[in-house]
């Protein structure tokens, strides 16, 4: 990363390189796979493209910021590549409905493949992403954005695909609505949209945005990559810079999953090695990897990040990778006080995702560990 | 009665034998060799002779070869391809080849070309196919004197209308032109089904060539019987095959000695562990085949979705070096590789390898036993024990559930595992040395469906049935004998974040080779 004269941050291709990385990591366990995205944006700064990444303190408080993401099934994705300017036209449309100029691009998600899309959206307009995104990590639906949480009405939205097709969600009446009409939009499209929706301003920002998370995810990256390169521990590198928490390795002993409702359910047991051989643990997974136990007692859980690695090269592992016998590393990194509030919780709490009988019990921030 | 010759052509040796139905007539080793015939003609004339058969009395030769692959990672031999592309408007932001390491593009021509076409998930055309690009192109390919053209269309494994469309048009405009298509050789996942169809179009002259050099070198060897090569999955192609579809034989060398130790123990689940000169590669047997890998597979810096078998090396084969003792004791990742038999102790060398360890503890009885006469029975217990560790280690790995599968030992250093790894018991069959080729003759043919069913109209098991029926028609138009065929691999995954009237379903059936009933 490299400061500019305006104060933002040009990335080259050794940061997409660690972006991809770093939002595998941040997506614990979903996300989709950030391959392509990160191709596109190489292409576009190949093309002669800037990327840019402005620090949240430098937004004017009137800014105007536009939230984009890609939206669909991650294989179709793989498959159909985008045309590449959907975003774009998203942005455009947004901006000529409801008359105004957009001065920098939101990111919905920093964990896993929406990483990219605003650099590469951002890249064509002409604008920065701001540092900073609506999770802090990836969650499956699109309400569970701090956004969203703290009273941001995403619509009036846009959604374009390739063909350029534009639809307007000119206003729904709950978070939860626009998701379910984005996604009957998003299967006529052909399965992968991107959407731009409504405008937040640069001081609910400030105020409500996971801040830092695109720097984060870089520098969780490139610690990796070093840590690889200098044959020392990638794990511990992860942990030391983020005031995570090594809490397991293991095999992976047992593996039942299934789908449920759309999505991908399911559970992991793991037999400890190393300083955990006594141990055995769990982890839910529902999409994400939730919630972590050992011995029996939750310790770790949803919004809190439970990530999951491989022991030997500390690369993270997505929720369809996992298979009986892998060698495994567990972090626990702690979320961010935003999503900790009893607000954030009713959204992306334990018991959102069908466990009231559990209580979170936040990890220790990195602050709070000093 | 059938007999069998299997080759296995690998970097370092060429390995020949004969199978006599279920039993092994002979096994030979030999050093491969630059120009690879020759080595192939040497093994057939030692395991002729040490079978003692009639040479015409053969009736099939089974060829595992890693030639093709070996031409991608070294950059030889490749043609110039045309790569075109039916999708646009979607795919316009990475074009053919767009994640290759420079030099293989400029190896292959870097010709690149999208046009309008391609269909979505559902089935609906994303455009209609761009019949006059298809000409335009057609007029650069002769005007530059290319002879091969790769097509891809998004979600052809779906719908495979638009590029067999394409090659008509293609192959009218330009007599001769070679046309592969993606369909024809991978599954859903644009660049990596792409890149290996471009790939394999770019290696269609080596394959005429190779394909006719192993046929003369078997003429030569007064073999008269047909020849087959085996691919990735532990399957057959007809030599014809292999002309079209060289990339097929990627990775076939570590699918053949796992098969081959399935065949010598008659153990269908089990932990296989091939130990070589230089390293050891493990995986795992189910149902007599090796399970798959379920990431991408690169090859030669080109990421590709093959189904390949999910394979672990670490650095321990025979010829692995052994320094230190106590706290520092190193057993290697450094080999003296093909230099064992002028380096190793035993072989009047000066370097302390694995071999000699063995050799020392008695566990084989090779080349000079005094050489190593002088090593200490606590020094040879704890290199021993650390060849232990990272066998079991790697085995671990490689275990897919928690039953207790027996551990097959393969593979010219297999002198080196003990006889009970992390509590699992090692078997080592006889020919150990040469499962490779014996897996390259016992090969069977498949058939292989993977694509996306929409459930509205239809239940799953239905679609499911459907795919099972496709993949039988398709293993015995390849020649398989109905009767034998048999569903090794079967799964549906839901798509998820689309309602749920689409599935993903992959069907693989195996069985005999036809008019061969061993």
């Amino acid at each position: 990363m490299r400061e500019r004269a305006d104060g933002t941050w040009s990335l080259d291709e050794t940061d997409l390189e660690a972006l991809e990385i770093g939002s595998g990591i941040l997506g614990t366990g979903g996300g989709g796979n950030p391959y392509i995205g990160k191709l596109r944006a190489r292409e576009v700064l190949r093309a002669g493209y800037d990327l840019r990444i402005q620090p949240l303190d430098q937004l004017a408080d009137d800014a105007q910021v536009v939230p984009i993401g890609g939206i669909g099934a991650p294989l179709v994705s793989f498959e159909r590549i985008k045309e590449g300017r959907e975003g774009l036209r998203s942005l455009r449309a947004l901006e000529q409905r409801l008359g105004f100029t957009a001065d920098a691009v939101g990111c919905e998600e920093i964990g896993g493949q929406n990483s990219m899309e605003p650099l590469v959206t951002g890249a064509l307009a002409g604008l920065a992403v701001v540092d900073g995104d609506g999770m802090g990590r990836a969650f499956p639906e699109m309400q569970m954005t701090s956004y969203a949480i703290y009273g941001h009405q995403t619509t009036p939205s846009v959604m374009c695909d390739p063909h350029g097709n534009v639809v307007i969600f000119d206003h729904a009446i709950s978070e939860k609505w626009h998701e379910i009409m984005a996604r009957a939009c998003v299967v006529a499209q052909g399965g992968a949209s991107v959407m731009a929706s409504a405008p937040m301003s640069g001081a609910f920002m400030k105020r409500y945005a996971i801040p830092h998370t695109y720097t984060q995810a870089i520098e969780l990256g490139h610690a990796v990559i070093e840590a690889r390169r200098a044959h020392a521990d990638p794990i511990a590198a992860i942990c030391e810079r983020e005031g995570g928490n090594h809490l397991f390795s293991g095999k992976i002993v047992d593996l039942k999953r299934h789908f449920k409702g759309g999505f991908n359910v399911g559970v992991a047991q793991i037999e400890g090695v190393e300083g955990w051989s006594r141990s055995k643990a769990e982890i839910v997974i529902q999409n994400e990897f939730l919630i972590f136990s050992r011995d029996g007692e939750v310790e770790v859980c949803v919004p809190d990040l439970v990530v999951v690695l491989d022991l030997d090269s500390g690369l993270p592992l997505t929720t369809e990778v996992l298979r009986y016998g892998q060698r495994v590393a567990v972090l626990a990194l702690p979320s961010h006080p935003l999503l900790r509030t009893n607000d954030a919780l009713d959204v992306i709490g334990p018991a959102a995702f069908g466990h009231p009988e559990i209580v979170f019990q936040p990890i220790p921030t990195k602050e709070a560990a000093q | 009665m059938v007999l069998r010759l299997g080759i296995d052509v690998g970097g370092t040796n060429t390995d020949a034998v004969i199978l006599d139905g279920r039993k092994v007539l002979a096994g030979v080793k030999r050093t491969t060799t630059e120009d690879v015939m020759s080595g192939i003609a040497a093994a057939l004339e030692a395991v002729i002779e040490a079978a003692g058969i009639a040479r015409d009395a053969i009736d099939v030769a089974m060829i595992g070869t890693t030639h093709f692959t070996n031409a991608v990672i070294e950059r030889r031999a490749l043609d110039q391809v045309a790569a075109i592309r039916l999708g646009l408007p979607a795919t316009a932001c990475l074009p053919p080849m767009v994640d290759w390491p420079a030099d293989l593009v400029e190896e292959v021509g870097g010709h690149r070309y999208l046009l309008h076409g391609g269909y979505e998930f559902d089935g609906r055309e994303i455009a209609p196919l761009d019949t006059d690009g298809l000409r335009r192109i057609a007029d650069e390919i002769v005007a530059k004197g290319i002879r091969a053209a790769a097509v891809s269309s998004v979600f052809s494994p779906i719908n495979r209308d638009m590029e067999e469309e394409a090659r008509k048009i293609l192959t009218e405009a330009v007599p001769g032109l070679s046309v592969v298509l993606s369909s024809e050789i991978g599954r859903i996942g644009l660049l990596e089904r792409e890149s290996a169809a471009i790939m394999n179009a770019s290696l269609l002259s080596l394959a005429d060539k190779t394909v006719t050099a192993f046929g003369d070198a078997l003429k030569g060897a007064g073999l008269h019987c047909p020849f087959f090569v085996t691919q990735n999955d532990g399957t057959l192609m007809a030599a014809d095959t292999v002309r079209r579809f060289p990339v097929l034989t990627f990775a076939s060398g570590p699918t053949n000695s796992m098969r081959g130790a399935a065949f010598l123990t008659g153990v269908k689940d089990a932990i296989v562990i091939d130990i070589g000169g230089t390293t050891t590669d493990v995986g795992a047997l189910q149902k007599g085949f090796p399970r798959q890998a379920s990431t991408v597979v690169d090859v030669g810096g080109v990421r590709t979705n093959f189904r390949m078998p999910d394979v672990f090396s670490i650095g321990l084969g025979g010829g692995t070096i052994v320094s230190g003792e106590g706290e520092s004791l190193k057993v290697g990742p450094q080999s003296v590789g093909y230099r064992l038999t002028s380096e190793a102790r035993v072989f009047g060398g000066e370097v302390l390898t694995c071999t000699d360890i063995a050799v020392a503890s008695g566990a084989a009885d090779i080349g000079d036993k005094s050489a190593v006469a002088d090593l200490d029975p606590d020094y040879i217990a704890a290199v021993r024990a650390r060849i232990a560790e990272m066998l079991e280690t790697a085995v671990e790995r490689s275990r897919i559930s928690p039953e207790p599968l027996p551990v097959i030992a393969v593979g010219g250093g297999s002198i080196l595992a003990p006889d009970q790894i992390g509590g699992l018991e090692v078997l080592r069959p006889e020919n150990f040395a040469v499962a490779n080729a014996v897996g390259a003759a016992i090969a069977q043919i498949s058939g292989e469906v993977d694509r996306i069913f929409a459930l509205d109209k239809r239940t799953r098991e239905e679609c499911l049935g459907d795919a099972d029926e496709e993949a039988r028609e398709i293993a015995i138009r390849a020649g398989a004998v109905a009767e034998t065929l048999e569903v090794i691999e079967r799964e549906d995954v839901p798509l998820a974040y689309l309602p749920g009237n689409a599935t993903r379903i992959h069907v693989k059936v195996v069985g005999d080779m036809g008019g061969l009933d061993a």
